[in-house]
């Protein structure tokens, strides 16, 4: 029997070619090295590494994980090395990667995130940014730049003019109107926007009457969010011109075939990881799969394809 | 590290909360070191989603053992399983005990609380291959909660047991058991012990008080085991500062002099 064409797992967003849609997402992947002894990450769409604040940050006390039914409640705190650890140490070991290398900026106040962007913009490995705008903000109150289409555009735009590199704009969930923040994104001069992050939620241990988490409260991610993300990448990727990156509790490549049939042109793998961290490139795999034997020659002909007439 | 996606379980042993698991895994079996761990995935299902860290209590050629207690929903789940089933592991991770040279030939105290024994054992083996001379203490709430007192008697190492309403052996926490012993007979030269948190606070400033160097097995939830989720930290002295160190990956092992233990 003849063996089945390979399919063209390629996408292109435009200011990035990924050789297939399955990028790994940050804050899950830490800075890439630790997954080189499960999978080869030139294998990969492209690689987001965990969240740079410009100076390290300590994070939060334990506990910081609660499992939930099909999830997991995180508050980590972003705790990371800052920036010019992340330059010095980590940045010469991923030099020999040949899959696109996305950075997740982090900020305090809009000045840090600027601040984060210029001192990367020197370096030639960093293929684009993604801007994590769910940052407590300092100087409003804790209140994060993505709950308002208004401080999203001021930071974006601030962003867009300091960014010698393609900017991703990481959406959070915890809005009314997601689709006015994207807007707002997008008209700021954002190149894409992924979605969604951690939505916030907490848990409580009845015993000690005490929160399962130091922080009290913090995100929700796995398999239990998934059709609140793919409902929230629908909507933004039917209103917005510029590519939607999905993401959500994706553990198989049906999870990911999902986004993309509702208009999101590459997908972000993250909690997935934690459990499997073959399951980048697995799900790589089982796209592969799906398309071969639904005879799909190229991945990209079923963006956006949902069918929702009665034939 | 490595994952191995289906050690079969090749012997089982129960008893009433406790679960002695055997597990066929060459490959992680040549690398697996006394205090290390690996990751268990206990169902292909999305929950419980995350996978359970174990220490690994013995090693065979070929095979790996976990021991391990009926904790919650994962641990319960784990404990139905049968021979012949297969689990989906990854180690053998973390940094394990170490053992100096300057043991050769003398004597280190064990300290095990509950289902904290589990490491100890392989520990214990791999300290006689060494020409160390291991004593045991072992301690559970009761008679029930010492299974391993025979596995421990079979190596010949001198055991000592303590349960917390007297059922057997010494009546209390096995960290006064420990201090009993330290203050009657020649101290160890070295203390390995891994249990509940304040057990291991207890038996820490035991040792301290006496200036026996002490390694400490800590527990903690996990989400991966492999450092990429920061979620298991501990508060380490490094140096003039302290900062939230991964258990998974700069652990589980600590020295107990670094540990800052959270306020009382």
């Amino acid at each position: 029997m003849k063996k089945a064409k390979r399919s063209d797992l390629s996408i292109d967003l435009g200011f990035l070619k990924l050789r297939n849609p399955v990028i790994a997402a940050s804050g899950t992947f830490g800075y890439g090295l630790e997954f080189k002894p499960f999978l080869d990450l030139d294998r990969l769409g492209a690689i987001v590494v965990k969240g740079l604040y410009l100076d390290p940050r300590p994070g939060n006390p334990p506990p910081r994980l609660a499992e939930s039914a099909s999830g997991l409640i995180n508050a980590i705190g972003l705790q990371g090395i800052g920036v010019r650890a992340f330059y010095d140490k980590i940045l010469p070991q991923l030099e020999d990667l040949k899959t696109p290398l996305i950075v997740n900026v982090c900020g305090n106040t809009d000045e840090e995130y600027a601040a984060v962007i210029e001192f990367l913009n020197k370096d030639g490995r960093i293929d684009a940014y993604e801007l994590n705008i769910s940052c407590p903000n300092v100087e409003k109150g804790g209140r994060c730049p993505a709950l308002s289409p208004d401080h999203t555009f001021s930071l974006v735009k601030l962003a867009r003019e300091t960014s010698r590199k393609p900017l991703i704009t990481k959406l959070s969930p915890n809005v009314t109107d997601i689709v006015s923040v994207a807007r707002a994104a997008e008209e700021a001069g954002s190149d894409a926007v992924s979605l969604i992050n951690t939505l916030l939620a907490m848990a409580v241990d009845v015993e000690t009457r005490r929160p399962r988490l130091a922080n009290t409260l913090g995100g929700l991610s796995g398999p239990a969010i998934r059709p609140i993300a793919l409902r929230m990448v629908y909507q933004v990727a039917a209103a917005l011109q510029i590519p939607v990156i999905g993401m959500g509790g994706i553990m198989t490549g049906r999870d990911a075939l999902e986004f993309l049939i509702v208009g999101a042109r590459a997908v972000e793998v993250g909690t997935a990881n934690f459990i499997d961290p073959g399951a980048s490139l697995r799900i790589v795999k089982e796209i592969q799969g799906y398309c071969r034997e639904k005879s799909i020659d190229k991945v990209r002909d079923i963006i956006g394809t949902l069918r929702t007439d009665n034939g | 590290m490595l994952n191995d996606p289906a050690a079969s379980i090749i012997r089982k042993k129960s008893w009433d909360d406790y679960v002695l698991l055997v597990l066929r895994s060459p490959r992680i079996a040549r690398r697996a070191r006394p205090g290390q761990f690996l990751m268990v995935r206990v169902s292909d299902r999305p929950y419980p989603l995350l996978r359970r860290p174990l220490s690994i209590h013995a090693r065979e050629r070929d095979t790996i053992e976990i021991f391990f207690t009926r904790a919650g929903l994962g641990t319960d789940i784990l404990a139905e399983k049968k021979t012949g089933d297969t689990l989906d592991i990854i180690g053998p991770l973390g940094k394990g005990f170490s053992i100096s040279r300057g043991l050769h030939g003398k004597t280190v105290g064990l300290v095990g609380g509950g289902r904290g024994i589990a490491p100890l054992y392989f520990l214990a083996k791999e300290l006689r291959a060494k020409c160390v001379r291991p004593r045991v203490f072992y301690g559970g709430k009761t008679e029930n909660d010492v299974p391993l007192l025979q596995k421990f008697a079979r190596l010949k190492i001198g055991v000592f047991v303590s349960t917390d309403d007297g059922s057997a052996g010494f009546s209390g926490f096995v960290s006064a058991m420990l201090e009993k012993e330290l203050d009657r007979a020649a101290p160890p030269a070295q203390i390995y012990a891994c249990g509940p948190d304040p057990m291991m606070r207890r038996v820490a400033e035991a040792a301290a008080a006496r200036r026996i160097p002490a390694q400490l097995s800590l527990e903690a939830v996990m989400g991966c085991g492999i450092g990429a989720c920061w979620g298991c930290v501990k508060k380490i002295r490094r140096g003039e500062t302290a900062e939230w160190v991964k258990i998974c990956e700069e652990g589980p092992v600590f020295e107990a002099s670094e540990i800052i233990w959270e306020e009382k």
